[in-house]
């Protein structure tokens, strides 16, 4: 069983006590929200788990593999993939070539030197890429240039390319920051979707309460740098603290 | 159009047909002689294989004609000290600028971006300066590294002759020529050429294979999103590392063939205004496209050698039909551009280039293509693409 | 102890250059973000209005000297400078004399011009251009103005002396309590640290006790936000670019009687000049001329006979050795900020 454990991280930025003493598991094959008003430390605590920030104390582990302190692609290696606020692909390169650089990945490791065998005769590594595109519906627009899709097809293209990866957990920082009510609707289908097919455990960064309530099986609410409250999405929503934090931090 | 084939192999083999016949297609442009088809095809390749790292990756080096400069003293060495025989220079060439370029590459590529470019420069400069001054006796200085009657050249029968002898190729000297007349043209067939232009065409074959492999995607995904390839797992640094060693090695390899057809190596190689040529080259021609590199190295040495030799009578022939005042003034003023002052129209060519023209030749090619068949765009802008 | 005062006034001169070219380096790409490769080419331009001076005021009408004659008892005919014609034998000798500094007149209109014409003309379409992009345009326009000024001056150094006062040197070992004759130091290599550091002065005073310059200096730090504060900070950037390109010229102007200006002066000054610059760290003005002067000084140690018997040829390469030693270990340079030009 693969899961991710936090225990006891803080990390301070000078006066600023971003996390403080923070506690979190998250059980395989569930989808699990870290909500928050804007500064509660949400991308903070992100960012310790993809090795962009080593927190003061405190220890992250996954499937009891430590990740602090270990390079990003090191991170992938063991498993957990992640999608960004801004999607991040290969903007310049065809949807395709987009989902077959995963894939390569995942087979070939962090680094081989086969710059003479042809890619098209690697007919696995292609077959694989076209059917992750059919399973998220995007095989009209395979040989598209990737910056010319709309920006929820550039999101649903990044969501490919983690998933082609089979990774065990997949973080998703703010998946519907900035999209319009429509594409928001159309990643949460796709997220349930892809819950349904493959039970990959989640960790989902939101403030959007629509998207999180529709998915999570679990939701922690994150305030100045601590959980306050951490249960299943029915009981959030009435829970008084989680109000005073919302309304306290927009008021 | 990454994965087609079929167009590489029409490419490939329009391309080698063309370097075969260079003899005969560059005659009638004066260009059909051995010295400037030689340099042709040695900086095509130097060309190629810069593109390799910048066309590829993106990373912009400042540092390249280190390792041309390296590979020339490598192949004199060679000459000097076991045979003329070609093949040990151009091993020697290229595994020592690969061993120079695994170190600089190894230190440089720990940074990206404007700091790369600039340790590379760092790297490149200080080879010069060394090759000038301490490492006089590997480099013999600003005389530049030449070959003498006394070297010991094991593995060569006494020379007899009282001259040096030439750089061969098992006994096929490099300098031999075979010349015909037809038309009132003189087409010249030279061993040397011929020898560099098959290297060309094995280094462009390998440049193709390198841009159609996993790796070279991986290359591609390097120059467009280093994040994200990074989180999909992926250790970019030995890739920009090979990359940087494949492109120093085709540098060497360009150094030895330098030194094949004309054996002498000087430290003026390697100084940061020939690592500017080759970025021009490669950029005039079209960065990331495999014919471009080729296309604007020829482009450079051909008007290099066209414009260096106009002088003023020739500028004052062209002009004379005009009234003197006014040919007076032409002359004045296109003097500033021709003969010795072909770098000022380098240097203007190269602002143009990256001012108009980003894509270079090939771009430009491809606009023409698509004017003229303006009424199916959208497939003859897929065609002139399967060269990228 | 003396010998080792003398390798550091040795390096100022050397340094001070390095840092005035490095100050209005990392003065463009901190405020306008772009990596300037055409700003050595700027130095030399500088240096060439002394030599343009000069020679504007060596221009002489041929005159007939009735009170002497040639050995065939011809009246004698003597070139007469025309500015002695003007303000009289004396004053006009002065000014000959006096071409160098006075050429820091000139040169200040002359450079700050050719910056704004520079950045209005090409620079500005390049902002959103990549960096590579950058480098390679202003490489080109390096290579054009130092073809042209070979053109017009041809390829040789061309002498441009100091006025004679500055000629010479000095005991500077005297002066601060040393033997006599310890420490010899050229007048004008004393004049050209004292000329830097003025200039250094002023452009951080310009920068720190103006409004111009507490716009400028908010711009670098976070370009966007000023600029939604409603300033037209593009405009004050232009100008900023003419500021630069106007401290390289005058680096240059002053540097002619150390070195005699070639064409190539620029080139070779540039690209030291950008390992100071990235050993300062990107983006930090007192870094780049901390690190000028640091680089200049270690140089001329490097220099000393000792040294180079113990390393040959390290005088050649100290400067690039340090650079890639502090690229490794201190990324960022000496006194870089963190974000910037970091992918």
């Amino acid at each position: 069983m693969s899961y991710l454990e936090i225990r006891g991280v803080n990390k301070r930025f000078g006066g600023l006590q971003a996390l403080d003493d923070v506690n979190l598991s998250v059980e395989a094959g569930t989808i699990h929200a870290i909500i928050g008003p804007n500064g509660a430390g949400k991308s903070t605590l992100l960012n310790t788990f993809v090795g962009k920030l080593t927190p003061d104390s405190g220890t992250v582990t996954f499937d009891g593999q430590s990740l602090l302190g270990i390079k990003p692609h090191e991170i992938n290696q063991v498993g957990v993939a992640r999608v960004f606020q801004t999607p991040e692909i290969f903007s310049e390169l065809s949807v395709l070539d987009n989902v077959i650089i995963p894939c390569l990945a995942k087979r070939d490791g962090s680094f081989k030197l086969n710059g003479l065998s042809l890619l098209s005769r690697q007919a696995d590594i292609r077959e694989k890429a076209e059917q992750m595109l059919i399973d998220v519906n995007m095989q009209d627009k395979r040989n598209m240039t990737a910056s010319s899709l709309s920006r929820g097809d550039k999101r649903r293209l990044e969501m490919a390319m983690c998933l082609s990866q089979d990774p065990k957990l997949l973080l998703l920082d703010e998946p519907t920051a900035g999209m319009a009510r429509a594409d928001t609707n159309n990643t949460i289908d796709l997220l349930a979707e892809i819950q349904e097919k493959r039970k990959i455990t989640k960790v989902v960064i939101e403030h959007d309460m629509h998207v999180v309530f529709s998915l999570a099986q679990k939701i922690s609410v994150l305030a100045q740098g601590h959980v306050i409250v951490e249960d299943k999405p029915e009981n959030i929503k009435g829970h008084p603290k989680v109000k005073e934090a919302y309304l306290g931090g927009t008021s | 159009m990454k994965h087609l084939t079929k167009n590489d192999r029409l490419l490939f083999i329009f391309f080698t047909i063309m370097v075969l016949a260079g003899p005969i297609i560059l005659a009638p442009f004066g260009a059909g002689y051995p010295d400037l088809l030689q340099r042709f095809a040695i900086f095509g390749l130097f060309a190629v294989g810069f593109n390799i790292l910048f066309g590829m990756t993106g990373y912009l080096s400042f540092g390249h004609a280190a390792f041309l400069g390296v590979g020339s003293y490598s192949a004199v060495w060679m000459f000097k000290l076991l045979t003329m025989n070609v093949i040990p220079a151009l091993f020697l060439s290229v595994v020592i600028s690969g061993l120079f370029a695994l170190l600089i590459g190894f230190v440089s590529l720990r940074r990206s971006g404007i700091y790369f470019s600039i340790l590379t420069l760092a790297f490149a400069q200080m080879s010069y300066n060394l090759a000038y001054s301490v490492l006089t006796p590997i480099t013999n200085g600003e005389t530049g590294l030449q070959l003498n009657l006394s070297d010991p050249r094991i593995l060569d029968a006494a020379n007899t002759t009282g001259s040096i002898p030439s750089t061969n190729l098992f006994g096929l000297t490099m300098n031999s020529t075979a010349k015909f007349e037809l038309l009132g043209l003189v087409f010249q067939f030279n061993v040397g050429f011929y020898f560099c232009a098959l290297i060309l065409i094995a280094g462009f074959y390998i440049a193709m294979r390198i841009a159609r492999s996993p790796f070279g995607l991986m290359l591609l995904a390097i120059k467009t999103n280093q994040t994200r390839l990074n989180y999909t797992g992926v250790n970019t640094r030995p890739y920009t590392l090979a990359a940087f060693v494949i492109s120093g090695m085709y540098a060497g390899l360009a150094g030895g063939l330098m030194a094949i057809t004309d054996p002498l190596a000087g430290a003026e190689r390697m100084q940061w205004t020939a690592s500017g040529e080759v970025v021009l080259m490669t950029i005039l021609g079209g960065v990331g496209t495999l014919l471009g590199p080729v296309l604007g190295a020829g482009f450079i040495k051909y008007f290099e050698n066209i414009f260096s030799k106009i002088n003023d009578s020739v500028l004052e022939s062209w002009f004379s039909f005009l009234p003197e005042g006014l040919s007076d003034a032409m002359v004045f003023v296109l003097h500033f551009f021709v003969g010795k002052g072909w770098h000022l129209t380098l240097g203007l060519l190269f602002m143009l280039v990256v001012i108009f023209l980003p894509g270079g030749l090939m771009e430009g090619g491809t606009r023409l293509y698509n004017a003229f068949r303006s009424k199916d765009t959208k497939s003859s802008k897929d065609e002139p693409k399967a060269a990228e | 102890m003396d010998a080792i005062l003398l390798q550091i006034l040795n390096g100022l001169d050397k340094g001070s250059a390095y840092a005035l070219i490095a100050l209005g380096l990392t003065l463009i790409f901190g405020t306008l973000g772009v990596v300037n490769f055409a700003h050595g080419a700027l130095f030399m331009i500088g240096a060439f209005c002394a030599v343009t001076l000069q020679k504007v005021f060596n221009l002489y009408s041929v005159v007939i000297d009735p009170t002497k004659t040639d050995f065939l008892g011809n009246p004698l005919k003597v070139k007469v400078p025309y500015v002695e014609t003007w303000f009289g034998e004396m004053a006009g000798q002065a000014i000959i004399n006096w071409s160098v500094p006075l050429a820091i007149l000139v040169a200040i209109p002359v450079m700050v011009t050719i910056g704004y014409v520079m950045e209005r003309g090409l620079i500005k379409h390049f902002y959103k251009r990549p960096h590579a992009d950058q480098i390679l345009v202003t490489f080109g326009l390096a290579i054009v103005l130092q073809e042209i000024i070979k053109a017009f001056y041809g390829a040789n150094p061309i002498p441009t002396p100091a006025p004679d006062v500055f000629k010479g040197s000095f005991d500077f070992g005297v002066l601060i309590g040393f033997d006599e004759n310890s420490i010899i130091y050229p007048y004008w290599r004393l004049i050209y640290f004292v000329f830097s550091a003025l200039v250094i002065g002023l452009v951080f005073a310009f920068l720190q006790f103006t409004t111009f310059g507490m716009v400028v200096r908010a711009g670098m730090a976070d370009r966007e936000t000023v600029g939604l504060l409603g300033i037209n900070i593009d405009r004050r950037f232009t100008l900023m670019f003419g500021i630069a390109a106007a401290v390289a010229g005058l680096a240059g102007v002053m540097y002619t009687p150390i070195n005699p200006p070639n064409y190539h002066m620029g080139m070779d000054f540039l690209v030291l000049s950008f390992v100071v610059v990235v050993v300062g760290g990107m983006g930090s003005l007192p870094g780049a001329v901390l690190a000028g002067f640091l680089l200049g000084v270690l140089e001329s140690f490097a220099s000393m006979n000792e040294v180079k018997t113990l390393l040959p040829g390290i005088d050649q390469i100290i400067i690039y050795l340090v650079a890639i030693a502090i690229l490794l270990t201190r990324p960022r340079g000496l006194m870089g900020r963190a974000g910037v030009m970091e992918d």
